[in-house]
């Protein structure tokens, strides 16, 4: 792999906190190397900030491995950057080139608040799953773990939407800002388990009642949400979803 | 006198025993006793799940956004079980043996055994709340193998094992907040126990959003906040993993158990600059079916492709032929860095050896063209094969390596080299996980208890859900049985008063230092010192000189770190100098423990101390012991020494030739 270095411009979205109004303020970094992360070229940039007495740039990150969900960054018009199936902090910078200008924003959506720059309130996201995201089992009422045979097809396919990062990109690309991608992913990990059957009319339509009640939008059915997802969440989900809603709302014995 | 609290009676009675006799607490009461839980990961959020379940009153902590989010999320290969579903002679036993050997005869037996127990159920709690591992086309969990066993017990999902175990905590940690059980304090870091009549009652928090300082009382506090990798900068923790809880609890009385026992991991991408800002971990997964190799010539340059079969060492293999590349961390580690050090290693850095699936593509192709049928198969038609079934097993790894290299893993050899990982040492807990202070438990990671010097893969998942769903139920019961006339004690209190005033003190303090020098420096030029001389390999004078080295850091840091920002509101710069100021502390301690032990054992490994071939060499005579290190004053501890007796895993030395 040839390795380069670049210049660039940052646009980057300041804002004090949840009541300020926000504004772009631009940077210049300069000698940035192609092998850093998109973050590793942040922290270049707030280094640099608290050296010449400024506030660094908030935002989230925690593991850079692309598990956690935890980073955010709105970049270039695109949730997580350019790369597909890719989280912000597994960007890497010879995704660019010397002399770019790159726009960096927080998710946007009335239902994430920006805390401060580029870090937003997703707490949204775990009430939804307080709604009826799980299984009721106690821990002790557990059976023998093969006692219940799961035809692998359906094990593989409840685990692909389990691997969801609860980052809310699909919220972010969203012209509705709609969460049904992410609500969609919960509902097909535990619907396609037979461990998750007992619960399966409640959980779909209290978990999207709740997703009502926290703001977020209607699906557009556009895909844009499947687009950006780092972790390529099928939106078949969201039809897994549709089906599972429409079918508990019409049965009486619920 | 250390008290460790072991159960009477046979190894394998002891926790039956234990459970059949433990003082219990009535529902009624129940309700009205509160748990502080700090940390969300799976040992926090499977014992706040657990007891919130059982009706106590909990409140758990994290600072990060969501409890989904803690660290455990990022484990990859697998958890250990001793379910045998392979029949291939796996036990209780087994799995008790091989973590205490496993880790160098450092740990205590009584509670190995206990988690080799309950591992089986963890397994079946998993499943039930819809954990989806990997299943056979039968329909049933399949398993691999990982290091230093010869057993397969890994029960796993894809390369996202700890992500699924840590989301089916989260969820059922989520339905005890819908039900009122637990609340929920995520962007909040603890920043001190509050200590009253000698018991832990409560803590003093600080919310990340708004910068101001909380009280919050519990009967009991529970510590299940993780390892201190970050001492060393660069690991594969996550940037926000700190030991700031541990450390104050430390400061209240909590002995430290074992600090310098530190998992160097032997798989992990390589370092290429100084600006990189943490270590990417490659599952120990993938040694099941990866080879490993450096060039017989030093300083080979050609491209790895072009360096024949028999010019390659694989010197795993070579040097432990039972166990060739599944030999455990400590083991793989430090003969990486002998190849490397020797001047065998590869990649631009040199300090980098290769990890090769070409081998695996052609046996799992030859396998897969068998089953399809298909007769002569060309060498194209095997590898295409192959590829899948490697993409099936691995490809989220293969697809991070690629992502952060820009190498393509399926075709050429991947770089590794090892990396700080884990951290065995811990708060000193005795059997029922409390800690040398009252009323405060530590679990998980943030505890010394059960790997001794040297974890075994797919051991941590394992002991952070044995202790919040399997040990803590029932341990904290026998404490808080006698709490039950304690009332909510109120947060007027002068302990909590003062706790406060000491953590304000502390933030402003920080602040008004004004400084020239970042945070961030700091941390690096700690982490640099730790690597050099209390990393994978340790020497008394290196360790006499990092000691010096990080007084002069510390008192550096005290008179010239700039924090901007201020202290009432969201400043993440804040947050990391309290948690960089923490380590610079744990580091010292951490070479005064590794310099006391003048032993090799597990991941500490003494220059001084090694067999002719290069392998750890025990002391037993001398270091047989778990060493509790009690905090006396700035820079001055006592070392207590609990004894570490073996009635059933005779201490030998620990061999995979």
């Amino acid at each position: 792999m040839e390795h380069y270095t670049m210049n660039l411009t940052l646009k980057v979205w300041r804002q004090k906190s949840k009541q300020d109004k926000g504004h772009f303020d631009t940077y210049t970094v300069n000698d940035i190397s192609s092998e850093m992360s998109f973050l590793e070229m942040f922290d270049v940039l707030n280094e640099r900030l608290v050296h010449e007495g400024n506030e660094p740039i908030a935002f989230d990150h925690d593991c850079r491995e692309g598990i956690c969900g935890m980073c955010s960054m709105y970049i270039n018009g695109r949730p997580h950057g350019p790369w597909e199936g890719t989280t912000t902090c597994q960007l890497h910078m010879r995704a660019f080139k010397n002399g770019d200008t790159i726009v960096v924003e927080p998710w946007r959506a009335n239902a994430f608040p920006v805390i401060k720059d580029l870090m937003v309130d997703r707490s949204a996201f775990d009430r939804i799953i307080q709604a009826g995201g799980y299984i009721s089992v106690n821990t002790g009422n557990a059976v023998d773990a093969n006692s219940l045979p799961i035809e692998k097809e359906k094990a593989d396919a409840s685990f692909a939407a389990a691997t969801c990062i609860g980052c809310g990109a699909c919220v972010a690309a969203c012209k509705n800002s709609s969460a049904l991608l992410f609500v969609s992913a919960k509902v097909s990990h535990l619907a396609l388990l037979p461990q998750g059957g007992p619960e399966r009319k409640t959980r779909v339509l209290d978990m999207v009642a709740q997703m009502d009640k926290e703001g977020f939008g209607s699906c557009t059915s556009t895909g844009a949400c499947e687009a950006v997802c780092p972790k390529e969440i099928s939106i078949t989900n969201i039809a897994r979803l549709n089906k599972e809603y429409l079918i508990s709302g019409i049965v009486s014995d619920k | 006198m250390l008290n460790s609290k072991i159960p009477e009676g046979l190894l394998d009675q002891k926790w039956n025993d234990y459970k059949g006799h433990v003082k219990l607490v009535n529902p009624a009461n129940k309700r009205n006793l509160e748990v502080i839980i700090v940390g969300t990961g799976l040992a926090g959020a499977s014992a706040a799940a657990s007891l919130g379940e059982l009706g106590y009153k909990v409140k758990a902590f994290c600072f990060q956004d969501s409890p989904r989010r803690a660290h455990s999320i990022a484990a990859q290969g697998g958890i250990n079980a001793a379910k045998n579903y392979q029949n291939d002679g796996d036990s209780v036993f087994r799995l008790f043996y091989d973590t205490i050997k496993g880790g160098d005869y450092r740990a205590r037996e009584g509670n190995v055994h206990r988690l080799a127990e309950v591992s089986a159920s963890i397994i079946d709690q998993c499943v039930a709340q819809g954990v989806p591992f990997a299943r056979e086309y039968g329909g049933l969990l399949s398993n691999r193998s990982f290091g230093g066993t010869q057993v397969q017990r890994t029960f796993y999902a894809a390369g996202q094992t700890g992500q699924q175990l840590l989301i089916g905590a989260y969820q059922a940690l989520e339905r005890q907040v819908a039900l009122g059980n637990v609340e929920l304090y995520a962007r909040h870091e603890m920043l001190d126990v509050v200590v009253i009549d000698g018991k832990a009652r409560g803590i003093i928090a600080r919310n990340l959003v708004t910068g101001e300082l909380e009280r919050h009382f519990g009967h009991a506090v529970l510590l299940c906040s993780g390892g201190y990798g970050n001492v060393f900068y660069l690991s594969t923790n996550a940037m926000g993993s700190n030991v700031t809880a541990a450390w104050k609890a430390h400061k209240k009385g909590a002995f430290f158990g074992n600090p310098c026992f530190t998992q160097i991991h032997p798989t992990c991408i390589p370092v290429t600059g100084d600006h990189q800002s943490k270590l990417t971990l490659m599952s120990e997964s993938l040694r099941n079916d990866g080879r490993i190799w450096v060039p017989k010539k030093q300083n080979d340059t050609r491209k790895p492709a072009d360096i024949p079969e028999e010019e390659r060492d694989y010197y795993l293999e070579r040097r432990y032929p039972a166990f060739g590349n599944l030999v455990p961390r400590d083991v793989a580690s430090r003969a990486a860095k002998e190849r490397c050090d020797a001047g065998y290693g590869v990649g631009s850095s040199k300090q980098a050896v290769f990890l090769d699936y070409a081998a695996a593509i052609e046996r799992y192709g030859k396998i897969e063209c068998r089953k399809h049928g298909i007769e002569n198969p060309s060498a194209e038609e095997i590898r295409h094969h192959g590829v899948e079934v490697v993409k099936e097993k691995y490809g989220n790894l293969f697809d991070m390596y690629n992502k952060i290299t820009g190498e393509d893993p399926y075709t050429t050899p991947m770089r590794i080299y090892p990396a700080v990982h884990y951290t065995m040492g811990g708060l000193w807990v005795d059997y029922e996980l409390m800690t040398t202070v009252p009323g405060l438990y530590a679990l998980g990671e943030a505890n010394f208890s059960d790997h001794g010097a040297n974890r075994l893969g797919a051991s941590a998942l394992m002991q952070g859900l044995a202790d919040g769903y399997f040990v803590i139920p029932y341990t904290i019961g026998n404490y808080l049985a006698d709490e039950i006339r304690t009332g909510q004690i109120p947060l007027s209190h002068p302990a909590f008063e003062e706790a406060e005033k000491a953590v304000a003190g502390r933030i402003d303090t920080l602040k008004n230092i004004n400084g020239s020098q970042s945070v961030e420096s700091f941390h690096k030029r700690l982490g640099k010192i730790m690597w050099e001389k209390c990393g994978m390999a340790r020497n008394e004078a290196g360790l006499k000189a990092a000691i010096e080295e990080i007084r002069a850091l510390r008192k550096e840091f005290w008179s010239d770190v700039r924090i901007p920002g201020g202290i009432r509101e969201m400043n993440p710069e804040l947050d990391k100098a309290g948690r960089v100021a923490d380590f610079i502390e744990l580091g010292e301690l951490m070479c005064i423990d590794a310099l006391n032990r003048r032993e090799s054992c597990g991941g500490h490994f003494r220059e001084e101390m090694q067999t002719e071939e290069g392998e750890a060499k025990r002391d037993d005579d001398h270091f047989c012991f778990v060493s509790a290190w009690e905090l006396k004053g700035e820079g001055n501890w006592e070392l207590h020494k609990e004894p570490l007796v073996f009635d059933v895993a005779h201490p030998s030395q620990r061999s995979y030739k």
